[in-house]
């Protein structure tokens, strides 16, 4: 019979470090999915699911097992991403004329005749990571978490240790941001 | 334009395809690799430092020595050109009376 996490963990924090691998490979799928999320680039991903587990193992301590580990190991999760996206702002100030042509036929497509651009094209994929990562870190992650990840403003609040009321003034912010975006680049494209 | 059909019709396209969960191979081996390396990092860093202030120490005492060496030289000779400097007024005296 597989241990417990509660098992290892004790285990890992009498000085077994090798308990903590089992925990790794259990978790490390979730993690990578929600590091895809923040960062495009496969080593960006490799280096934050790194870092979480790196930060997971020395905090270990501060874990009390009131909730289940994957909630704590989440929490730490989102808020590495978050670190990561303050840390790499680097395509906020980019104009939108790089937009590809299969980005700019789907554009040019919805402006024609909103309903017939499919949300599930590839091009309208490319073209939301590209609006997001004209966001600020914090209107990207609540973005992210509350309109694509679906979750509820009380989630939000334990995964980033915002209060409430900040996450519910940052998701509106978030949403004027990127509308403001949005038309920036209708401007950009058809102006 | 639409912007907030055109927000719905994005945020959508992001729904619609969740990034995926692979891992790439051995992935926790490396994890653990690096969970292992700060502290040998941590203990060989230790160890060239102690080396680096050995060898000050040495460097350091050495130089004291020749210093020591030199000034215990230097002050005798000192001492007999103070000597004579002092007394030289008083050899003159004497020559003086002779």
């Amino acid at each position: 019979m597989e241990p417990s996490d509660s098992e290892l963990i004790a285990a890992v924090l009498k000085g077994d470090s090798a308990s903590f691998e089992p925990l790794i490979a259990k978790y490390q799928p979730r993690v990578f999915a929600t590091a895809r999320r923040y960062a495009r680039r496969e080593s960006e991903v490799e280096d934050i699911v790194q870092e979480v587990f790196l930060k997971a193992f020395q905090k270990l301590s501060s874990f009390r097992g009131e909730a289940p580990f994957e909630h704590w190991l989440m929490r730490l999760a989102v808020r590495t991403c978050y670190d990561f996206l303050r840390g790499h702002q680097r395509n906020r100030e980019k104009p939108f004329a790089e937009l590809s042509e299969p980005e700019t036929d789907w554009l040019e497509r919805f402006v024609a005749e909103p309903d017939s651009a499919s949300e599930h094209a590839d091009a309208a994929r490319q073209l939301i990571n590209k609006v997001m990562e004209k966001l600020s870190p914090a209107n990207q992650l609540v973005i992210t978490l509350l309109e694509i990840e679906d979750r509820s403003v009380k989630e939000i609040s334990k995964l980033t240790g915002w209060s409430v009321p900040l996450v519910k003034v940052r998701a509106f912010r978030a949403r004027a941001e990127m509308k403001k975006i949005l038309s920036k680049m209708s401007q950009e494209k058809y102006l | 334009m639409d912007l907030t059909k055109l927000q719905d019709k994005l945020i959508a396209a992001a729904r619609s395809r969740p990034p995926g969960d692979q891992v790439p191979y051995a992935f926790e081996k490396r994890v653990m690799a690096n969970l292992r390396q700060p502290l040998a990092d941590a203990w060989s860093s230790w160890g060239s430092a102690l080396w680096r202030a050995a060898f000050s120490c040495v460097v350091a005492m050495l130089l004291v020595m020749a210093w020591s060496q030199a000034s215990t030289r230097t002050s005798a000779d000192l001492s007999q050109a103070f000597e004579k400097t002092v007394l030289a007024a008083a050899d003159h005296f004497d020559e003086d009376l002779q």
